[in-house]
């Protein structure tokens, strides 16, 4: 334990040297932020919880790629090599990474709280417990998920392919840019397969202040499922050399990080209740908004 | 008798198609400098990253301290220390925080700011790894090596590419480990570098062991013989060289003829009269006593940096 603290300090405050980390990381939610309450929260202020959910997926799997890709870096530089010389197994290194992004990651989550809440006139900071557990579960899920790519990749450009892919597939079919609720009804049932879902439906409802204990619960053994195969899988999978192979059978465990996300899927596509409360949620929104203007039509806007 | 603190006994390893290593064995006592000496591609790298545990062999053993390199994870590691072939560290580290980072791995520890005294890397402390030398970088790697103050070091080829003054810091450095009765093993190409730091070297050569001892014993094998190497504007007839006054054997490496004499003045004479003979001048001359190098040429017919 004592290597994983000392290992996630050393990577915070490599992190903190790092102009890039800085911009993706801080300035790059940021930017996002007031950008789409700028486009979105103008018709109403009710928006704007919606917006910071789906703003707090953005930042938490981001996580997703910046690990895979330090991770490569470190890999192809030769810099894994010596770590391996000293008393410092894969887990310390798997482990010090997920942390030291999760303790980067929240006070940017904290900042687009406060952000919102003050600045864009948010009614209140919606179920602070539940962000927090789900930004915690979404964070260590997230990166898990970037170091199994880091693990079954051998180049950079081979890294960033996949996880363009996958970045995409997270982005366009979690309901994180598009909400899910106006997406067609089969691209709805895919959704449901993908870990991203767990996490935006989950940030956004309750940011919104409309999640319910269970749905929160469901979410987060959603993505510990996820991060119990997906750390498990990337610590099996895990690479010091740069020219050490990727095992034959690596493609295979990849596809094993999937199997709890099909499993839930399944079930939801099956249940139903997920997709039901997906649309009536959404629809309390637009009600709320509508009755915001009916209400208050010189009510002060998010960026006045 | 004291069981020797590395033992490697019929060590193969290949790569694909390549055999890198074809049964090399040898034992190293406890405070010697032993040296592995041989060209790129001899399998000196890839002998010494198996006794780090980096590399697992195809057959052959290897015990260090008693343990199993691969096998025996963090209590071998907390004993040795290793500078590799090449060190990389994050860019944005800084000097003392990558020996106090290295450091908190073990459980016996150096003091950092007596390693930067010790390495001349006080004035550097807080500089970024990027911004260093790559002189700087290898002291750098030296330090963390010894973070732990390790009972066996390995060193491979921990002077490549720099330049001489730096390379006589690095001996210098090796020497105090050696008067520490620290155990050392050396990989390098570099023949003053084996014959002034190391105890006893072996010779290594297509991954095997091709002769082992001191450096004054493997002289030896040279049979007194001193090297003149030859550079003419225009070659000699065929064999005249060879059957100069006192000379053994003669090479041609590129368009020197590297002589073996036992009687070097005889030689010379004889040589300046067949060059007038046959019409030819000199463009260079060089004699060196007998040195590891020749030694490495008697064996394998080939310079050690072909």
């Amino acid at each position: 334990m004592h290597n994983v603290w000392v290992l996630t300090l050393a990577r915070i405050r490599l992190a903190m040297r790092n102009r890039a980390f800085l911009f993706f990381s801080l300035l790059m939610p940021m930017l996002f932020l007031f950008g789409a309450v700028m486009m979105f929260g103008q018709e109403s202020r009710a928006w704007v919880p919606y917006i910071l959910g789906a703003i707090l997926t953005f930042t938490v799997m981001g996580s997703f790629w910046g690990l895979s890709v330090q991770l490569v870096t470190f890999r192809e530089q030769g810099i894994l090599r010596r770590f391996r010389l000293a008393p410092v197994g894969a887990g310390a290194m798997l482990v010090s990474s997920i942390l030291s992004n999760y303790f980067m990651t929240l006070p940017t989550v904290i900042l687009e709280l406060i952000i919102c809440r003050f600045a864009f006139h948010m009614e209140n900071f919606g179920k602070v417990w539940a962000i927090f557990v789900l930004v915690t579960f979404g964070s260590v899920a997230f990166s898990s998920f970037g170091l199994i790519v880091a693990s079954v990749t051998n180049t950079m450009q081979e890294t960033q392919m996949i996880n363009n892919l996958i970045w995409t597939g997270f982005v366009f079919l979690s309901g994180a840019t598009i909400p899910l609720a106006s997406l067609p009804s089969w691209m709805q049932r895919v959704s449901l397969f993908l870990p991203a879902t767990y996490l935006a439906t989950g940030l956004e409802w309750s940011t919104s202040n409309l999640a319910t204990t269970r749905e929160v619960f469901v979410d987060v053994l959603a993505l510990a499922l996820g991060i119990s195969v997906a750390f498990e899988i990337s610590r099996q999978l895990f690479r010091w050399e740069p020219e050490a192979k990727v095992p034959k059978t690596a493609k295979l465990w990849v596809l094993a990080t999937l199997v709890p996300f099909l499993l839930f899927g399944a079930y939801e596509n099956f249940d139903g209740s997920r997709l039901q409360s997906i649309k009536s949620d959404f629809r309390a929104i637009q009600l709320r908004a509508a009755m915001m203007r009916h209400a208050q039509p010189n009510q002060p806007q998010p960026n006045q | 008798m004291p069981e020797p603190i590395i033992h490697v006994e019929n060590l193969c390893k290949n790569y694909g198609a390549v055999e890198a290593l074809r049964g090399v064995s040898f034992s190293v006592e406890e405070g010697e400098v032993f040296g592995l000496l041989g060209p790129n591609g001899a399998g000196k790298t890839t002998t010494v990253e198996i006794l780090e545990g980096m590399r697992a062999p195809d057959r052959g053993a290897a015990r260090v301290c008693g343990m199993d390199p691969e096998k025996s994870g963090s209590p071998y590691k907390e004993m040795i220390g290793a500078v590799l072939q090449s060190t990389s560290l994050p860019d944005k580290i800084r000097v003392k925080e990558a020996i106090d980072l290295f450091a908190e791995f073990y459980s016996r520890r150096v003091h950092t700011d007596d390693l930067l005294r010790r390495f001349q890397l006080d004035e550097k402390k807080h500089s970024f790894y990027n911004q260093l030398s790559g002189g700087q970088k290898q002291r750098l790697a030296l330090a963390m090596a010894l973070v732990n103050d390790p009972r066996v070091v390995f060193l491979d080829e921990p002077t490549a590419g720099l330049d001489p003054q730096v390379r006589r810091e690095i001996y210098d450095i090796i020497e105090e480990l050696k008067r520490g009765r620290k155990t050392v093993l050396l990989t390098t190409h570099y023949i003053e570098e084996a014959e002034r730091l190391c105890d006893r070297v072996a010779v290594v050569d297509h991954g095997r062991v091709i002769a082992m001892g001191t450096p004054r014993e493997l002289k030896q094998k040279s049979a007194g013989t001193t090297r003149i190497e030859v550079r003419l504007t225009r070659p000699l007839a065929d064999g005249a060289m060879a059957r100069l006054d006192g000379v053994t054997d003669c090479r041609e490496f590129d368009g020197t003829f590297v002589l073996r004499s036992t009687r070097p003045p005889q030689t010379i004479v004889a040589l300046v009269k067949q060059l007038e003979a046959e019409g030819s001048e000199l463009q260079g001359l060089e004699m060196f006593s007998p040195s590891l190098e020749d030694v490495f040429i008697e064996l394998t017919g080939r310079r050690l940096r072909e």
